[in-house]
Parts: C-alpha cells; sequence; structure tokens
C-alpha cells in the first residue's frame, strides 16, 4: 500500500523473493516516514550488505549503502556532520554479527539513529548461513545437523549498551509502523530488531511458519513489543544528560592551543653540527628538558632536531633525548655519536651504553656522581645529581643539568636556555624550573 | 615564524590550514598524538573530532562526514592501516575525498610500535581488492609533512579520492626547527559542487576520468552513495558496458598525467652517471650523501618523489637520462626499488636497506657512490 509513499521510488517492484519479509518492513518505514513527514531531503537512509542491502535503491530519499555490518559507523559520521538529518539504519542480522561492535559502541554513546534490523536468522544473500541470531538447533546450510550456538538477544544487548529506545517485532505486525514513526521521533539510539521469514532458506529449511516465529519469542524469552524508551536525550543531540554517574563533563568552551613561535634572540657561536644526548630515568623531565634545550636552540639562530626513547609504560625504565643543534639547516637526523653526553640515572646509562662508548677522547659526559661508570674514553665530569635533586626537584635535575653543561658548549645558547625556561615553562612550574636553571 | 615541532604537529597544522574540519581516528603509536592535536584544535574551531571505537569506525565516520561535505582527517600506522583496507576500496569506488596518514613503524603485524620503517610502500598501493589507483604522498621532513598534507587535501578534492600521507615514527615524532607558516601560501582547493536545482546524477561524468561533481549528502539534492558498481545514478548495475564505464573512469582519474598528482624535488648535476632516487626519511641522508660526494668530485644527480603514487615514472626517466646507475635507500628491503628497475630497465639499481629501525646513513649511500 505504502508503494504510493513520497519516500518511495514509484514503479520499481521489489526484487525479494516471495514471502520474504523485507518489502514488508521497506513498506513499514515508508508508513512511519508518512506519518512523520519529513522533508525527502532531511531523511538518510544508511544500508549494508545482504539482502536488506537492496533496499536503498528503493527510497526516494538520501542513501548511503557501504561495507558489510558497517552501516551504523557510517551513519555515526553522517549524524556528527549533519546533526540536523534524520538517520535510519537498515541492517541484517548478519551485519550484526559482524559489525556487532559498532552497535554496542552507539548505543553507548547515544547516537541519535534509528536502527532497524532485518532479522531473519540467517545469511540470505550467499546461501542460508547461520547469523548471530539462528535459533538454537535451527538448520542452515552451515549447520547441516542444527545450530549449537546460543542466539544473540540484539535487544537486551543495545539496551545493556544504554540504547534508550528498544522494540522488538514480527514484520507482520501491523504496529510496525507505529513503532518505527516513535523510535525515529526518539532522540537517542533507538533500535527495532523485526523477526522476519526468509523464503529461499530459513523458513523452508526449518519449517518456520507464523505460528513458530511466535512460539520462537517466547521460548527463547525474547518478547515483542517496545521493550525499552526512556526518553533520554542524546549526547550527540547537544543536550548533555547522561544518567550514569561518572567524571563531571567540562562544558566551558575549549580554547584551542597557541602555536610556540619562537624569535631569534641570541646568537649562538656554534660553528659545526653537535649531538647532544641526555640519558636519564622516567620522572626527571627529560623529553621536556630536551624540548626546552631544542627551542633555546632555535632562539640563539641554530637549528635543532630532537629524538626521545622510552618505553611505553611511560613512569618507569629509561628516559633518553636525542639533539642535534647546528649552524645549518638538519637534514639527516640520525644521531651516532654525541659530542656531549648527560647522564642523569642508570636506565639511561644502559639504555645509551653504546653510544656512550663510542664517544671518543675528545667528547664530554656528564655522569650523575654514584653511577659508577666503567673507564670510558671520553672525559667524564661528575654532577651532584643528589644534592641538586634535593633543591630543584627530580622533576627539575634534567633542566639544572643542562644549564650546568651548556655554558661549556656555547655561552649565548646557555643564557637562551635560561631565557628560554623562563618565557615557556607552563606557569605553575615556572618558578621551580627557574630555580633550578639559576641554581646552576 | 619558527617552531620546533614533529611531523604529526605539521601534519595537524596542514589539515586544519586545508579546511579540515572532521577527524575520526583510533590511538596506535606512533599516530596518536596526531588524533590527540586534532581533538585540541578541531573541537574550538567548531569541527568535529573523535576516537571512534576501532579503526573501521574511525575510517568509516570519514568517509560518511566527507560525503556529508567535510574535509576529513584520519591516522593510523600499519596495523591500522590494515584494517582500513577494504574502506579505502569502498572511499575509491564511492569517490570519495578522504586524506590518510600513516605514520609507519616496523611491521609485519604489531612490529614494534616506536621503530620506524617504510614497509608500507607497495601496501599502500595495493592495500584494497580490485587494483584501482589511488594517491600516495611521502614526505621527507617536518617541513614536507605539513606541506604534503595541505596537497593531500588538494589532492583529494579535485580528484575526489583517498590520499595516503606515507610518513614515518621518524619524521611523525622527531622535531625539527620549521617555519610552518612561511610554507602555508597555498591555496586550498575545494571540491567542484553540482549546480542547485537541477536533479543530481552523483556519478555523471562527460568522459572517463573526468572528477563527478560533488552534493552533500543530507544536502538540497538527493544523492545515493554505493560501496557496489553503479552507473551513473549511484544504483548498483549488472550491464556490463556500465560496468566497464565504471572502472575504466576510475583508472583514467588518477594517472602521474593528471594535473598536480605529481610532486618531486629534483638536483640534476651535468655529466652524471649516477643517480640517488630516494623517498621518505631517507631522501634526508641522500642529499647530504650527495652533496658530499660532490664535494669530493663526483658528478650525482638526486631524485626525491614525493608521490609515490601513481609512480612518477616519466619524471623518473627523465631525471634518469644518462645515467648508469641509481642508487635506492629504503628502510625496506627493496620496495621501491623493484619499481625503479621496472621503469628503467637496463639501468642497474643499487638497494642499500635498513631494516632493524636504525636509519640508512648519509655514509651507507657514500659507500655505494665510491664503489
Amino acid at each position: 500500500m505504502s508503494k504510493l509513499s513520497p519516500y518511495l521510488v514509484p514503479d520499481t517492484p521489489y526484487p525479494f523473493c516471495p514471502g520474504c519479509s523485507h518489502g514488508q518492513v521497506i513498506d513499514g518505514i515508508a508508513a512511519a516516514l508518512d506519518r512523520l513527514l519529513p522533508a525527502s531531503k532531511d531523511v538518510v537512509l544508511v544500508s549494508d550488505i545482504g539482502c536488506v542491502g537492496l533496499a536503498d535503491k528503493h527510497f526516494a530519499v538520501h542513501t548511503f549503502h557501504g561495507l558489510h555490518g558497517r552501516s551504523i559507523t557510517y551513519a555515526s559520521g553522517l549524524k556528527l556532520a549533519r546533526p540536523e538529518a534524520r538517520v535510519f539504519v537498515v541492517i541484517g542480522d548478519g551485519g550484526c554479527g559482524i559489525g556487532g561492535h559498532h552497535l554496542i559502541q552507539a548505543a553507548r554513546r547515544g547516537d541519535d539513529l534509528t536502527v532497524l534490523v532485518f532479522d531473519n536468522f540467517n545469511y540470505g544473500m550467499t546461501g542460508g548461513e547461520h547469523s548471530s541470531t539462528t535459533p538454537v538447533g535451527a538448520k542452515t546450510s552451515s549447520t547441516p545437523y542444527g545450530n549449537a550456538e546460543r542466539p544473540l538477544d540484539l535487544c537486551a544487548l543495545a539496551q545493556a549498551a544504554g540504547a534508550t529506545f528498544v522494540a522488538r517485532l514480527p514484520a507482520f505486525d501491523p504496529e510496525l509502523p507505529a513503532v518505527v514513526a516513535r523510535a525515529a521521533e526518539h532522540r537517542g539510539f533507538a533500535l527495532i530488531d523485526v523477526w522476519e521469514f526468509c523464503t529461499a532458506h530459513f523458513t523452508p529449511a526449518n519449517t518456520f511458519k507464523k505460528k513458530d516465529l511466535l512460539e520462537l519469542s517466547e521460548a527463547a524469552h525474547m518478547p515483542f513489543g517496545v521493550l525499552v524508551d526512556r526518553g533520554v536525550p542524546s549526547w550527540s543531540a547537544s543536550t548533555p544528560a547522561p544518567e550514569h554517574p561518572g567524571l563531571p563533563i567540562v562544558t566551558e568552551a575549549p580554547k584551542a592551543p597557541a602555536p610556540v613561535y619562537l624569535e631569534r634572540a641570541f646568537a649562538a657561536k656554534l660553528e659545526r653540527p653537535l649531538g647532544m644526548l641526555v640519558a636519564g630515568s622516567a620522572g626527571q623531565k627529560i623529553k621536556s628538558a630536551g624540548t626546552m634545550l631544542g627551542r633555546a636552540s632555535v632562539r640563539a639562530g641554530l637549528f635543532a632536531t630532537q629524538k626521545d626513547d622510552y618505553p611505553i609504560t611511560v613512569k618507569t625504565g629509561h628516559s633518553v633525548a636525542e639533539l642535534i643543534l647546528s649552524p645549518k639547516p638538519v637534514r639527516f637526523t640520525g644521531l651516532d655519536t654525541p659530542e656531549v653526553a648527560i647522564v642523569l640515572a642508570r636506565e639511561g646509562w644502559l639504555r645509551a651504553k653504546k653510544m656512550l662508548e663510542a664517544m671518543p677522547e675528545d667528547a664530554v659526559i656528564f655522569a650523575a656522581k654514584g653511577l659508577e661508570l666503567p673507564k670510558l674514553r671520553a672525559r667524564v665530569e661528575e654532577l651532584d645529581l643528589d644534592h641538586a635533586s634535593r633543591k630543584v626537584g627530580k622533576e627539575n635535575v634534567a633542566l639544572w643539568a643542562l644549564s650546568k653543561t651548556l655554558p661549556s658548549v656555547d655561552a649565548e645558547l646557555a643564557a637562551s636556555f635560561v631565557d628560554t625556561v623562563g618565557r615557556f615553562t607552563p606557569s605553575r612550574y615556572r618558578d621551580q624550573a627557574l630555580a633550578a636553571v639559576q641554581t646552576a | 615564524m619558527l617552531e620546533f615541532v614533529d611531523g604529526n604537529t605539521a601534519t595537524v597544522r596542514g589539515a586544519l590550514h586545508s579546511g579540515c574540519s572532521f577527524f575520526a581516528g583510533y590511538p596506535i603509536t606512533p599516530a596518536t598524538s596526531i588524533l590527540l592535536e586534532s581533538i585540541r584544535e578541531l573541537a574550538p574551531r567548531g569541527g568535529v573530532a573523535v576516537q571512534a571505537e576501532d579503526e573501521i569506525a574511525s575510517i568509516s565516520m570519514c568517509i560518511a562526514a566527507s560525503m556529508a561535505g567535510k574535509k576529513v582527517l584520519t591516522a593510523t600506522s600499519g596495523p591500522g592501516l590494515s584494517l582500513y583496507s577494504e574502506s579505502i576500496g569502498l572511499a575509491i569506488m564511492g569517490e570519495v575525498p578522504l586524506v590518510i596518514v600513516d605514520t609507519q613503524r616496523m611491521g609485519p603485524a604489531t612490529g614494534a610500535a616506536t621503530t620506524t620503517a617504510d614497509g608500507d610502500v607497495m601496501f599502500a598501493r595495493w592495500g584494497t581488492s580490485g587494483g584501482y589507483p589511488l594517491i600516495v604522498l611521502a614526505p621527507t621532513d617536518v617541513r614536507t609533512s605539513y606541506v604534503m598534507t595541505r596537497h593531500a587535501f588538494n589532492l583529494a578534492e579535485r580528484y575526489r579520492t583517498p590520499v595516503i600521507v606515507l610518513s614515518s615514527k621518524e619524521i611523525a615524532l622527531t622535531r625539527q626547527t620549521v617555519d610552518l607558516d612561511a610554507e602555508s601560501g597555498l591555496a586550498n582547493v575545494e571540491r567542484t559542487l553540482a549546480p542547485a536545482g537541477e536533479k543530481y546524477l552523483p556519478y555523471a561524468v562527460a568522459r572517463p576520468g573526468e572528477v563527478p561533481a560533488f552534493a552533500p549528502v543530507g544536502g538540497e539534492q538527493l544523492v545515493r552513495f554505493t560501496t557496489s558498481i553503479h552507473d551513473e545514478r549511484g544504483l548498483i548495475t549488472t550491464d556490463p558496458a556500465k560496468i566497464a564505464k565504471k572502472l575504466e573512469h576510475l583508472q583514467a582519474k588518477i594517472t602521474e598525467a593528471s594535473p598536480g598528482v605529481v610532486s618531486f624535488e629534483e638536483d640534476r648535476q651535468e655529466g652524471a652517471t649516477d643517480l640517488v632516487l630516494a623517498y621518505g626519511v631517507a631522501a634526508m641522508a641522500a642529499s647530504e650523501a650527495v652533496e658530499a660526494a660532490r664535494a669530493a668530485g663526483r658528478k650525482v644527480s638526486l631524485f626525491v618523489p614525493y608521490t609515490l603514487w601513481p609512480m612518477p615514472e616519466a619524471r623518473i626517466r627523465a631525471a634518469a637520462k644518462g645515467v648508469t646507475r641509481v642508487i635506492v635507500p629504503e628502510h625496506n628491503f627493496g620496495q621501491y626499488a623493484a619499481e625503479v628497475e621496472r621503469v628503467l630497465p637496463g639501468v642497474k639499481v643499487v638497494r642499500v636497506n635498513r631494516i632493524d629501525g636504525s636509519l640508512v646513513p648519509p655514509s651507507a649511500i657514500r659507500e655505494e657512490l665510491e664503489r
């Protein structure tokens, strides 16, 4: 009847097998739209693979037909990009299996979508294989001895994931248009599990008739009707109403971070590239200190590069920063043998051992007192790290050590470093950081 | 203005300056900071940046948002690119403007998260079923991460295609001194919009290779989009003539002759019999090696393709004129070198490879030049 609906393409017979329920559900969606009367251009119908995926060409609205089981992800993307669109998803029970994760996450997020599952208990398009909703014992082409896997209760799953409108109906239920309309009006994640007949495969293989479908609902404890209608506005509908206790959501408008621009204010006299290594342990803020040195170098007229090395468990183990400072742009950023190294902890020594051992006689290693390094070719100077740590805090020892060693590299660079720390350290750490570099 | 930032920051800046307003991604080293910086940068500007449930959802959201009219970016590394694979095909089939950053790390599989490689060179080109073309750009450092991201957006818009920016851990997470503002003069290209009011045929083109005019899903004109082979209405078709038309169109749309697709840098030396051809971070070592070899009196040319795919074959042939030997340094076992051999029959192609996470040093390229 609703083939006359303006939301359907006229004079296009459905391609479905005789007795297949898909046409009935398409009619149901059209009849729901006929009640709501949105502008066609405001409706997007998203589908994916399976016989259900043949639905899109019958709709005279925007249609988006994607990869198997991923229709909910496109719908979420569309809704984020165009919040004003009414987005429907038609997906099969097969799609809900392969893309179940997307269903869970979209429900959790409360994406404002209306999802209709064309659930005919098997993969109709590929030849009647079992799906995630095939009842136990059912015969399909891939379960010739009867299905042994428990069927997924899509409604219970959606509900558990936070869906705020959940319904299950047989395709032949005259209430279908009314329920689809309710789901479409619902702001938030709405899912309707529509039970269907696949007359090509499932119903002949299992003598599955109307009575059997109704009995299955009882036997499997999967009731029909509107099961959840909480009317909770969704997050994506820009009304923050999380009903679960949790961390407060930041509501003030965020500000974009400004780039850290560096103006040349000092003039280092470095004549050739210099490799520097800072090796220590987690918590010594080696990475940040390295970046401060890089910025100081740029502000002193040099070009710099920095690479950091640390384990994925960032609060433990080594932390090593490699820098190249150069009067000319640095192309190759690899550092073989540093000219100057600072070793602040045993973890750093162990990680950078090879490089440190390769450093020649004219190179210098500043090492924390008490590390008991073996005899090295490079000249070693001791740093009283324990004392500094007590004075400036562990998190500032890398800054302290750099400011102590830089004067021997280049006076202007050293001055730039102190100035850069003062200028670019976030205000809540600034006083301590400045104290550390000025102590030196 | 000078800055001291890494390749990922430069990439995000490039996306912002290109007019990107939508990002979806999933955390993965060494691409994660693109996700985090996109969230920090896009949200305050009224854009959307989300961490999706996985890579498949990330790229799918981007594809849908692009078809809704946004300029979109996603970023990942090898394992994630593997999960993008099927959707890259969808973006080719549906002619979706889409920029994908792959900050390569050592593979196969999980490989080593913080160890560099250029192992995805062939995967980026052939990583989806069907074998149809897309564009792959390879920055060589922080500066070109910005520039290539800008190019990637422009090419994605102009040709309605996925464009992969093939970065690597070494570029993504290394800070360098750059002046990105100085590079920001490049004009943005916007997709050609369908004229308003008329009935819209989403995939109508006058000749194969012409880019179909765009109308957004959810906009004034009804749009059909499909992953299946389709006719000009965006409807699935089984007509062999229509199928051939569509596929010939996809094949013709992106070639090395397509305007603006090929970018490269060339430093040719008169009388050179050696050419160093290098891309990605290896190009920086190559540049130093060539300079040093010349200082020592050798004649050497340098060719750096920023566009890896479609392969700039004509440019490479021109660069190799009179050359008897081409040295190709790579952080893999010689993926692009094999292509160079195909393009330059009769020329000796010498591979210099590192696959253990260390960088090909300039000295290794020089040694080959001295042989």
